[in-house]
């Protein structure tokens, strides 16, 4: 695909399709320049204003209230809202597109910020009642129908079914966590880091199984779901399913227009499809082959976006590499770079069993290329920093595991 | 029996704190200190001001002295045979021990092997018993290591072992010449007096004559780098030149002297042009006329000379080449010049004084001194009780210990000293004592290592228990004073002799109560028939301290000797009448031929070995490794070399090297340094078995010795050298406490015990790669304690670890390569913290780092008094201090002892090069 200039001529109607964090981050930020496309129209698939879909877990664990969730609301000069609807086609030629309730808009310029959904593992009873992921409110508030006593099965380890499998043990739910990897969170943690991360889930009450593969879910005579059955053959009784293992980039839409779709909707650095006038953001889009889930990239195309959308000549964003900061459990984790060195990655890790720290750092050409903290997360963002600049790390080498600030003040040699 | 303990002064008891005066047990100097006593321990020092030595000055050592106190790893009870036993007991076997050894293979099977480190009250017990009444002439002492050649020149050109220079001289001279004196580092606050004189007198020069660019060399207006062992080349040289350009003192040399002649003969034999010396001494010929010429255009100078001198195979001839000019020149017995020997320990003079060389009868009488044997039989009576008195001079040092090779000497009492450490051929030297049939030793350390090999083991007091006289390089007699209780069973040397004299049946001539009863019978000894101008005159004469009470005793201000009626307030100066105890009374110049070390280099051991001293410590560390902040100059043994010798040998700064010589090895540091001769390397003598595994400097040395003063060749050993090790090393530090019972490491191919402050260092190498041993194995077999933390770098085969209990540190280990090991002494801190909360979170982690995150790591620690590394300091040069006194005044470094002013000038130094680059 060839890049655009990133140049587009003000006084056109801007079309953004979702309302999620991204739409809502790039009304905001559009919002505050003056030189922004004159009308905006928002179309959101969801009914209730936009909220803080990272916040969720925190709220069925009980720690926050409902409030917290809401995103301020962008100021409405300018604005509509299309809220509870959704975009049922497109024409590209006549730059206009219709929704299920009946609403035709012509734009000049569309952005798909349609977002991502749990994946569904192709299995028998995955359609019975009780089964679900944990990416909504609506979910969230299924959830929260889960009372004391009840069974939860929840398929993934990484941070979201850690964080719905933690949030249900709090409501007092006998949970089960079912990871099909090894270890969990393989994405971000390295084999020491997620077995202290298992041992501490366990002593705190939650049944962690890892290699453990979903085979088929069996429902009673209502159509619920009742039990899990796995790969080796073992059930597991329950009250229903929560499925957190990876999500899919809501595409239709894309392929709707006929646009380019891979895993993702395609675009290029200035986030534009192959059609100049539609661009795609956020976890529905695809940057250079690659699609994403966290916020903080999210985050940089929402800048270069809104660049673009108000004529600003900008540099075309590049997808960097993103460091994950989470919070499991009462754990701080951080972690960035391979999980699993690859061949000529030199590793070095710090053991502290007592006091729950951990960390691992990989290195490669005397540079850092990853770290995997546990326990105390506070070097993170500088040991990131420094990943990221390609500092070479020569005599601090020697100590940076010991903390961040040996980076930046190496040991002194005999000179 | 009588308690020993009773001598002590009441002041002892008292509980409010006091000053007392007493005298510092390290070098020659003998400077006073000024002790504050607290419920009977001593809790600070400083210098005496009103000590004539010192006034007021001490250096590291001196200054460090209360922190080397304490009951820990002293001798606490006598043993036989390994058993604990009661002093009854152990005296009764010394006693039958030694009948049956003079009954069974004669009275000259028995030997005593002294120290330098005993008063001369127990001196002069010992070399009575031994000599007097045991019958045997071989009582010898670790002096004839020191400065025994010194002694035999003084003898053969004043005709008695006489210094004849004061301190004052120092300050008074218009050139001082120190050769084979590192005075910066070994007689530090001397050097600082010579420092100060020099500041205030622009008109003062000084030459420094050393194969090495010491420290000392910091104050020199000219350095000559002589190719070792070329000394008596340059003063033969010198007198050749005083004779070519007619500036010998005719007059002094018609009336004083004698034996011209012959010695500028003997000095011409050789080519004496400037340039030809020069070769021969491997220095520029403008340099040596330059010397030349200010050693003759002045008339005060003073030739200062040490070890560096005397350790040689030629030794006493180096020293008479020194006097030779010095009486030819008439620069003698006058202020401010002669030839000034500097002795090494606190009091080889007062044991010389008694007599305690095997060469010696007493009092400065030799066994061939006319009358001497007739008088001391009479003085001590001895003739009633045994009837032999040995009739010829007994065996020295090194041949001593070859007689009791040969079986010919059957017993051997050793006091004070730790000859398998400090003897040339050190690991034949312990062999030899562990074959010997009866070996006593008296020491007041647990952990010297003649201990080893000891049939008899008894407990002695040490400094600030010990309570006596003894007397400097200047000739003066100071008191040291017994301020502490003794540990344990400690006892007095003097005590145990004379119990064992008693058991004897020798009573009535041993029959001493008090230090004081000794002293004045020595001192009444010293005049006995001594009278100027008559045969039997001795220069050393006491008798004016013959009569004092008790209590004048005990109060004795320091003062030099002779002390007599012609002279009751002592003497400054000898000699300044010209007239020499010499039947000829005149003073004897010797022809001197010079010749080179007798250990040769050759394709093998092809590296010219020096050995001395390092500032911060003393002899065999006994003492001085007790102070963490004496550890931190030099904390583990060294090999200096030159940095083409480093990379010829393929050796980098900082690695761990050995040195082979004929009989021994030696592991230790490499230190490349650019001070050090092309060809030749130094290393210090103190290490032993106790602090390293194979690093006494004496297991190098072949046991060449010189022929008249019998003191060995320690400064001109033959070596190879090679790199020890390529892979990484190992430090560990433990908790003292649990270090007492651990010895983890002693199977290594190198390592090193350094005592801190709370926590026991050790560093560890193997030959080959530490990395590939099972770490996390051999600490679960060998340290005690929990794994508490670990961290690993696998390609760098870096591992660390540390053991938490009850918030405080067990131990902590590191194993890479050695080139970033962290300062040690955050931990070493970290190893005393024991509040009860223990360790912070905060610093948790940075405990296997080695160093807080905000703290700079110091480096290196150059002033050893505050305790500055040398990080700091070039930190606060580069941030602009520019002086040694802004840096004093900045970081305080540089500003007590002073004796790290030539580091601080050199990293000065260091840094403006830097700056120019």
């Amino acid at each position: 695909m060839t890049d655009t200039t990133g140049y587009s001529p003000p006084h056109e109607h801007l079309v953004v399709v979702g309302n999620g964090m991204a739409g809502h981050r790039l009304v905001t930020a559009l919002m505050a320049r003056p030189d922004r496309p004159p009308r905006i129209t928002v179309i959101g698939e969801e009914a209730t204003t936009a909220y803080n879909r990272i916040l969720l877990s925190p709220w069925l664990a009980g720690e926050i209230d409902r409030d917290s969730l809401d995103l301020p609301a962008p100021a409405t000069h300018g604005l509509h809202w299309h809220l509870g609807e959704q975009v049922t086609g497109i024409d590209r030629t006549a730059r206009t597109l219709w929704t299920d309730q009946g609403t035709r808009l012509e734009y000049d310029r569309l952005v798909l910020a349609t977002g991502a959904r749990p994946t569904l593992p192709d299995m028998p009873g995955i359609g019975l009642g009780n089964i679900g992921g944990f990416r909504t409110l609506e979910d969230s508030h299924w959830l929260m129908q889960r009372t004391a006593g009840q069974r939860a099965v929840v398929v993934g380890g990484g941070l979201l079914g850690l964080e719905a499998a933690e949030g249900l043990r709090k409501r007092g739910v006998e949970v089960t966590l079912l990871q099909r990897s090894d270890r969990l969170m393989n994405r971000q943690l390295d084999v020491v880091a997620a077995s202290w991360l298992k041992d501490t889930l366990t002593q705190r009450g939650l049944t962690v199984e890892t290699g453990a593969q979903l085979a088929r879910c069996e429902g009673n005579a209502d159509g619920q779901v009742c039990a899990v059955v796995l790969a080796d053959g073992r059930r597991l009784a329950t009250d229903c399913v929560i499925i957190a293992a990876g999500i899919t980039p809501n595409t239709e839409l894309g392929r709707l227009a006929g646009l380019d779709v891979n895993k993702g909707i395609c675009v290029d650095g200035h986030l534009t499809t192959r059609d100049p006038a539609i661009h795609a953001l956020g976890e529905c889009a695809e940057v250079a082959g690659t699609t994403v889930g966290l916020v903080e990239p999210i985050w940089e195309q929402v800048e270069t976006l809104a660049d673009v959308l108000c004529g600003h000549a900008t540099p075309a964003h590049v997808p960097m590499p993103s460091a994950t900061r989470l919070k499991v459990a009462g754990i701080d984790l951080y972690s960035f770079g391979a999980a699993d060195p690859a061949p000529g990655v030199e590793s070095m890790t710090y053991a502290d069993p007592g006091n729950g720290d951990y960390r691992r750092l990989l290195i490669a050409d005397d540079r850092l290329v990853g770290a995997v903290l546990y326990g105390d997360t506070t070097d993170g963002p500088a040991l990131f920093r420094l990943a990221q600049a390609g500092t070479a790390l020569g005599a601090a080498r020697e100590t940076l595991i010991f903390g961040a600030a040996d980076a930046t003040h190496p040991l002194q040699e005999v000179a | 029996m009588s308690d020993a303990r009773a001598v002590h002064p009441p002041s002892v008891h008292n509980a409010a704190p006091c000053q007392a005066a007493t005298t510092c047990p390290y070098c020659g100097v003998g400077c006073g200190v000024s002790a504050t006593l607290e419920q009977g321990r001593i809790t600070a020092v400083a210098g005496d001001t009103t000590h004539p030595a010192n006034q007021g000055r001490l250096c590291v050592k001196g200054s460090a002295l209360h922190e080397t106190l304490g009951h820990s790893g002293r001798l606490l009870h006598p043993r036989v045979d390994g058993a604990i036993t009661s002093w009854d007991d152990a005296l009764d076997q010394v006693a039958a021990r030694l009948s049956a050894t003079r009954s069974t293979h004669g009275n000259h099977a028995v030997a005593a092997y002294l120290s330098g480190q005993l008063l001369t009250e127990d001196y002069y017990v010992a070399n009575k018993l031994f000599k007097g009444f045991l019958g045997t002439p071989h009582v010898d002492t670790n002096s004839r290591l020191c400065m025994a050649s010194a002694v035999a020149a003084y003898k053969r050109a004043f005709g008695a072992d006489a210094v004849p220079c004061c301190y004052d001289d120092l300050e008074e001279a218009e050139l001082v010449v120190l050769v084979g004196s590192n005075l910066a580092w070994n007689h530090p606050v001397l050097y600082q007096r010579l420092k100060t004189a020099r500041s205030r007198n622009p008109l003062m020069r000084i030459v420094v004559i050393d194969p090495r660019v010491t420290d000392s060399c910091d104050i020199a207006d000219l350095y000559l780098g002589i190719a070792p062992g070329s000394d008596a080349r340059l003063f033969n040289g010198l007198l050749a030149f005083m004779h070519r350009t007619g500036r010998m003192d005719q007059v002094y040399l018609d009336r004083h002297a004698e034996g011209l002649e012959e010695a500028l003969a003997a000095a011409c034999e050789a080519d004496v042009t400037l340039d030809a010396i020069a070769a021969d001494c491997d220095i520029d010929p403008e340099r040596l006329e330059t010397f030349y010429y200010w050693f003759t255009s002045q008339l005060h100078v003073v030739t200062l000379y040490s070890q560096g001198i005397n350790q040689s195979s030629s030794g006493t001839d180096k020293c008479q080449a020194i006097i030779n000019c010095h009486l030819a020149g008439g620069r003698i017995g006058l202020p401010g010049a002669g030839p000034f020997s500097i002795t090494g320990q606190p009091n080889a003079m007062g044991g010389r004084e008694v007599g305690g060389l095997a060469n010696q009868l007493a009092a400065h009488m030799d066994y061939h001194t006319p009358q001497a044997l007739e008088r001391v039989t009479r003085f001590w009576q001895t003739g009633t009780l045994v009837p032999t008195l040995p009739d010829g001079p007994g065996l020295k040092a090194v041949a001593l210990f070859e007689a009791i090779e040969r079986g010919e000497v059957q017993a051997v009492w050793i006091m004070a000293t730790n000859p398998v450490v400090s003897l040339p051929d050190a690991d034949r030297v312990k062999r030899i004592l562990a074959a010997c049939p009866l070996v006593i030793v008296s020491d007041c350390m647990a952990n010297a290592e003649v201990l080893d090999v000891a049939d008899i083991i008894l407990p002695a007091t040490g400094w600030s228990e010990k309570d006596g006289t003894v007397t400097n390089s200047e000739r003066c007699i100071s008191r040291q004073r017994g301020l502490t209780e003794p540990p344990g069973e400690a006892r007095h040397d003097w005590w145990i002799m004379t119990e064992v004299a008693r058991r004897l049946g020798f009573a009535q001539a041993f029959d001493y109560d008090h230090p004081a009863t000794i002293f004045a019978e020595h001192a009444r000894l010293s005049g006995l028939d001594n009278d100027p101008g008559a045969a039997g005159w001795r220069v050393f004469d006491i008798s004016g301290l013959a009569s004092l009470t008790r209590d004048e005793y005990d109060a004795l201000a320091p003062i030099q000797w002779p002390v007599n009626a012609r002279a009751p307030a002592g003497t400054a100066r000898l000699f300044t009448d010209g007239h020499f105890p010499t039947p000829s009374g005149r003073a004897r110049l010797m022809p001197v031929r010079p010749c080179g070390p007798q250990q040769a280099l050759n394709a093998t051991y092809a590296l010219r070995l020096n050995t001395g001293r390092v500032r911060d410590q003393w002899h065999t560390m006994t003492r001085t490794a007790r102070s963490a902040r004496l550890m931190n100059h030099r904390a583990e043994p060294f090999v200096d070399l030159h940095p083409e010798d480093a990379e010829a040998h393929g050796i980098k700064d900082r690695q761990l090297v050995e040195l082979t010589g004929i009989c021994g090895r030696f592991r230790g540091r490499a230190r490349i340094a650019r001070a050090q001769r092309r060809g030749e390397v130094f290393v210090p003598m103190h290490w032993n078995e106790a602090f390293s595994g194979r690093a006494r400097a004496n297991a190098l040395l072949a046991p060449y010795v010189d022929p008249i003063s019998g003191q060995p060749e320690s400064k001109h050993g033959a070596v190879n050298v090679r790199p020890l090790t390529h892979g990484r090393e190992a430090t560990l530090m433990v908790t003292t406490e649990l270090a007492e019972d651990l010895q983890p490491v002693r199977d290594c191919a190198y390592w090193a015990r350094i005592p801190m402050c709370h926590a026991v260092r050790w560093q560890l190498a193997e030959d080959s790669d530490m990395a590939e041993r099972d770490w996390l194995a051999w600490i679960e077999d060998t340290l005690p304690g929990p794994l508490s933390q670990w961290s690993v770098d696998d390609a760098r085969g870096r591992l660390r670890a540390s053991s938490l209990q009850d918030g405080r540190l067990n131990w902590w280990l590191m194993v890479g390569p050695p080139d970033t090991l962290p300062s040690p002494l955050w931990l070493d801190a970290l190893f005393g913290e024991a509040s009860s909360e223990g360790i912070s979170m905060a610093v948790r982690r940075r405990i296997l780092a080695g160093r807080d995150s905000d703290a700079r790591d110091d480096g290196p620690i150059i002033c050893s008094c505050h305790q500055v590394g040398q990080y700091a300091i070039q930190a606060a040069i580069r941030d602009g201090d520019h002086s040694i006194e802004a840096l004093g005044a900045r970081l305080a470094c540089g500003t007590q002892c002073g004796s790290c002013q030539p580091e601080l000038k050199a990293l000065l130094e260091e840094e403006r090069d830097h700056v120019r680059l």
